[in-house]
């Protein structure tokens, strides 16, 4: 009995690998999530026993029928936005999203007034220094 | 001038940024349900362990393996805590396998009440367990209130969960 389940698992694991389809939605989806254990390396790169076990999590509920949105809504509702590798806009990712934008604004803006202050300050030729280098240059 | 305003921003920043842990992941399980399941235990896999057992009671459950070094560090405070009675302390076995299990509690000692076997880690996944060890304290209503990840120390057992516990359990 037990055999005759392994093996059934077994065939089922490889009918379910054998589907190039499903292998990537299941890839592109795990590319999309942060390995918690591992914290720089999408679930699709990384080895790590729970990756491995959130590939399969992955390619079980695609294969039963549901939708990308709703896997991605399992995984952070158990390990929050943190597990997004592209996190949805809300209050506390607000500073993460708008920050980039905000130091390049700012970095005009300083570069800006860097400039300005440079041509201000740029020594002004009297007529009698004109004059004197005129002469000299003669 | 300027630029020692945006020096001491820098600073400020890192001085902020760097102390954070980015290894703590705040659990979006604070103040949900804890999730459904039902496991055979440990020691007598025939009989089984549903957190729906725990109901009216405010408990801890406490996330362990014996592959786990950090586990084996945070033992005898577990075993301290298990002890002061301060609440039920039930072990979430995960992805272990009881050959490797049951030598370590005889190795180290057994402080749980009882202990549910998550052998492939399935609920552990709903729990959103990513690094053993890791401690979840439940209110009567099922409800998590709390979740500590990594070693429990002395020092976040009595400054974090004591009083929390205290709290739940004087409350409705």
């Amino acid at each position: 009995m037990r055999a005759a389940s392994l093996v059934l698992l077994l065939w089922a694991g490889v009918a379910l690998a054998q589907d190039p389809a499903l292998e990537r939605r299941v890839t592109n989806l795990a590319h999309e999530m942060r390995c918690l254990v591992c914290q720089n390396q999408t679930i699709a790169e990384s080895n790590a026993p729970l990756a491995v076990d959130l590939r399969n999590q992955i390619r079980e509920q695609l294969a039963a029928g549901k939708s990308e949105r709703d896997v991605v809504d399992f995984m952070v509702a158990r390990y929050g936005d943190f597990v997004l590798y592209r996190p949805p806009l809300n209050g506390t990712t607000l500073l993460l999203w708008t920050g980039p934008f905000v130091f390049l604004i700012a970095g005009f803006y300083f570069l800006l007034r860097f400039l300005r202050r440079r041509q201000v300050s740029a020594p002004r030729l009297s007529a009698d220094d004109r004059a004197r280098a005129a002469k000299l240059l003669e | 001038m300027w630029t020692l305003g945006i020096f001491a921003g820098l600073v400020l920043l890192l001085a902020v940024g760097l102390r954070l842990n980015p290894r703590e992941v705040p659990s979006p399980l604070i103040g949900k349900p804890a999730p459904g399941f039902e496991l055979p235990l440990l020691m007598e896999p025939d009989k089984r362990f549903s957190e729906k057992n725990m109901l009216g009671k405010v408990w801890i459950m406490n996330v362990w393996a014996s592959w786990c070094p950090p586990c084996l560090i945070e033992h005898p405070v577990v075993t301290q805590l298990s002890r002061s009675g301060m609440a039920p302390v039930v072990g979430l076995n995960y992805k272990d396998t009881r050959d490797d299990a049951l030598p370590w509690l005889k190795r180290n000692g057994d402080p749980y009440q009882l202990i549910a076997f998550d052998g492939n880690g399935r609920i552990g996944i709903d729990y959103g367990v990513y690094g053993v060890p890791e401690t979840y304290v439940i209110d009567r209503q099922g409800v998590i209130r709390y979740k500590h990840i990594g070693p429990l120390t002395a020092d976040v057992v009595k400054n974090e969960m004591e009083p929390l516990v205290r709290k739940l359990n004087a409350g409705s």
